[in-house]
């Protein structure tokens, strides 16, 4: 048992109302820079859609994440390593900027600067990249916002696999649901593994994935090694970045920006104690539905008195350990087991977490005829497919989904009889395999969730890894040159820097 | 100038490329990269950079086998110098060739694709211009080649290289009297060695085949046991 910690997240989208105030955030704070305006390190897009970039659930045009072998092994599924190194100097795999959009930006000036004319002045759009008219805007990161565009185009959503879609297509029978997309910091990160620099790295003290950028030659594999696509190529800088999971905010016991800055507090982060040692056992299981058990068989129980002894020896903290007691993603994910992994199939044994949308009842005519114990409408009679679901959160499993759909209506059916009757009804609860004690639990940390149970976040031991004194008079986050200040004049090795954004007509 | 040019601007040309690429490396690891531009325009970008590297490979590791190995050592492997200079036209021509038809279609992506133009820097369009007269130059010599395949001419070359590597001061003096394409050639190449620096031409350094041994897939860092 070799014991590392990890901060995991669980997103609970039955509560994600599509605002994108975490999108907003997360790039006001990490991508307004040249080169990665068309970088969303966090995107909610709707869902069933094709997202962004285009497509990117399809692994047969994208052979993002892990194949395994007949013999039982994994390699990336772009290819093993020789064959990564032999498509370096054009990656077949690679998506071009256009799968995302080709990142633009108004003519605002044009409002104040414009003659006398018979017609109001439009501020029309720009490409951010050769600064030349762009005349029409083909794509975005939410193109597809509450159901854009027809059904035809949206329905290649690769969930929809094994449904017959086309009666979705109609009106009444329609359905939607936002994902919110970041990167999933895995345990089996197949970018890490692709990367012929060796600049991508897991941290072992927060399980945090980050790039090198010094040592980035750009190789550009990581970005199509993703299935999750959320590896972007700076096309200024020439380097790869990434989603840091906000690290000098969780360093600091700080919820990431999107998790702070989440009206519908739907974001929750704790830590996740696991055996490093298990981890390719998992990620090789040979069934696909087997993978979700397969990653909840690597996580270890804080509250097993052996677990926290090997952590111990590891040297994790006592806080880490204390915080992955209270840690609000274990409960999800282990002890009510409502929480799931996007897409385990790609094997990469994700650590964003989601727990899946309740959804109205489909058809109101049927409202009455439908199945009902306890108050409790049948999960098959909701409006989102459950297989919809199964194919992106369990590989198409469906069992797990169900459970975790009725354990959420159970909540909703306990406690309005506990609110409203007044009466405390056992019958709901072990119905779904819950005690009473959990659901009213479940019900502070999913319904009230207050920030302290959402967040349960320890901040790193920095005095056990290096001397503040060295630090004295150090600059913050930089790139290049020790104190360099990012400014843009001329280089003596050609390059630009990351360019400070100044604000104005640029 | 024979003795500049050929006898002190290889020095020049050669300590520029060591002293910069090592400070560039130190100093300023952030602009250490390939630049692909293969995001923004993957169209041409696939088949012209495919052929463009195989073929510059194969003529770079030609011409270091080609000049540095010493005659005797051809000799005892029994190729005498006529038949060596038959092998490098074939393959030196094949690879230039197709490094050639690689080049063109990049460097019209790069002039006439308003993407990569707009994105690309005065040192990323000069470097490919410059690499392309090269590898044009380059085809041109096999023609004056063609004129003398007893080898003697190419045998010159090799001395020089010989020479410049072993701080033999007549270096320059063995290939006094060829062909201005093959001096036209060098000098050109040695500009490519004195820019390299400069340009992006450094990634060819951190060509990452290691990674080929690098032990699994999965790499994880730590700050913990570092000494304070």
């Amino acid at each position: 048992m070799k014991v590392r910690a990890q901060i995991g997240m669980v997103l609970n989208l039955d509560k994600c109302i599509g605002c994108h105030t975490c999108s907003v955030t997360c790039k006001n704070v990490w991508t307004s820079r040249d080169g990665v305006e068309y970088a969303w390190f966090n995107n909610v897009e709707t869902k069933p859609g094709i997202g962004y970039p285009k497509d990117w659930e399809n692994q047969k045009r994208w052979n993002g994440g892990w194949t395994r072998t007949k013999s039982g092994k994994l390699h990336p599924k772009q290819g093993a390593k020789w064959r990564i190194l032999a498509n370096i100097f054009g990656n077949p795999d690679l998506p071009e900027i256009d799968d995302f959009y080709e990142p633009f930006d108004f003519d605002y000036d044009h409002l104040k600067s414009a003659p006398e004319m018979d017609a109001f002045p439009t501020a029309r759009p720009r490409s951010r990249i050769t600064g030349e008219r762009m005349e029409k805007i083909e794509w975005g990161p939410n193109w597809e916002e509450i159901l854009g565009g027809e059904f035809s185009k949206r329905s290649k959503d690769y969930n929809f696999e094994g449904i017959q879609k086309e009666i979705y297509g109609e009106y009444e029978n329609t359905f939607m649901m936002y994902l919110p997309r970041l990167c999933e910091h895995c345990l089996n990160p197949t970018c890490v593994a692709a990367c012929p620099s060796g600049a991508i790295y897991k941290r072992e003290e927060d399980g945090i994935v980050l790039i090198d950028q010094d040592k980035c030659r750009g190789w550009r594999m990581c970005v199509s090694a993703c299935p999750y696509k959320k590896i972007y190529y700076n096309w200024e800088s020439g380097k790869s970045e990434k989603c840091t999971f906000c690290y000098p905010r969780i360093e600091s016991g700080l919820p990431t920006v999107c998790s702070e800055t989440c009206v519908g507090r739907i974001r929750y982060l704790g830590v996740m104690l696991y055996d490093a040692d298990k981890i390719q056992q998992a990620a090789s299981v040979e069934n696909e539905q087997e993978l979700y058990n397969a990653q909840l068989g690597v996580f270890l129980d804080p509250n097993d008195p052996e677990v926290q002894a090997a952590a111990r020896e590891e040297g994790i903290p006592e806080a880490w350990i204390n915080s992955a007691i209270k840690s609000p993603v274990w409960k999800m994910a282990m002890d009510w087991k409502i929480a799931f992994p996007l897409h385990p199939e790609y094997r990469t044994l994700p650590m964003v977490w989601y727990i899946p949308p309740l959804s109205p009842i489909q058809n109101a005519a049927e409202a009455g005829a439908i199945s009902s114990k306890n108050n409790m409408p049948d999960v098959k009679s909701l409006r989102i497919p459950v297989k919809y679901l199964a194919n992106m959160l369990t590989a198409g499993d469906e069992a797990p989904v169900v459970t975790a759909l009725e354990r959420m209506l159970a909540m909703r059916a306990y406690m309005r009889a506990k609110t409203i009757d007044g009466v405390v009804d056992h019958g709901i609860a072990k119905q779904v395999g819950l005690t009473p004690l959990e659901i009213e639990d479940m019900y502070k940390i999913m319904a009230i969730a207050d920030y302290e149970d959402r967040f349960v976040v320890p901040t790193t031991h920095r005095e056990q890894v290096e001397d503040a004194y060295d630090m004295r008079g150090g600059c913050g986050f930089t790139d290049g040159n020790g104190c360099s200040t990012g400014s843009s004049g001329k280089k003596m090795f050609g390059s630009r820097k990351f360019v400070v954004p100044t604000g104005g007509a640029r | 100038m024979n003795e500049f040019l050929f006898g002190i601007y290889p020095y020049i040309a050669l300590t520029v490329l060591a002293v910069g690429s090592i400070v560039r490396y130190e100093r300023d690891p952030f602009t250490w990269k390939s630049s692909s531009s293969q995001l923004l325009r993957r169209k041409q970008l696939i088949l012209g950079s495919v052929l463009f590297h195989v073929g510059v490979l194969a003529i770079f590791g030609g011409h270091l086998v080609g000049l540095l190995t010493p005659l005797s050592v051809w000799h005892a492997l029994g190729v005498p110098s006529s038949v060596k200079q038959i092998i490098a036209i074939v393959l030196g021509g094949t690879a230039g060739i197709a490094m050639l038809a690689g080049g063109l279609m990049l460097a019209h992506r790069r002039l006439f694709d308003a993407r990569i133009r707009a994105r690309s820097s005065f040192a990323d369009t000069a470097v490919l211009l410059m690499l392309l007269v090269q590898v044009i130059l380059g085809l041109m010599t096999i023609i004056v080649s063609l004129g003398h395949l007893d080898g003697e001419e190419m045998t010159k070359f090799m001395r020089w290289a010989g020479g410049i590597f072993t701080l033999d001061g007549n270096a320059a003096s063995y290939i006094e009297d060829v062909n201005i394409l093959f001096k036209l050639h060098i000098f050109f190449g040695l500009t490519i060695f004195l820019v390299f620096p400069f340009t992006r031409l450094v990634h060819m350094l951190s060509a990452p085949v290691r990674y080929l041994w690098r032990p699994g897939y999965q790499i994880v860092r730590t700050r913990k046991g570092k000494k304070l």
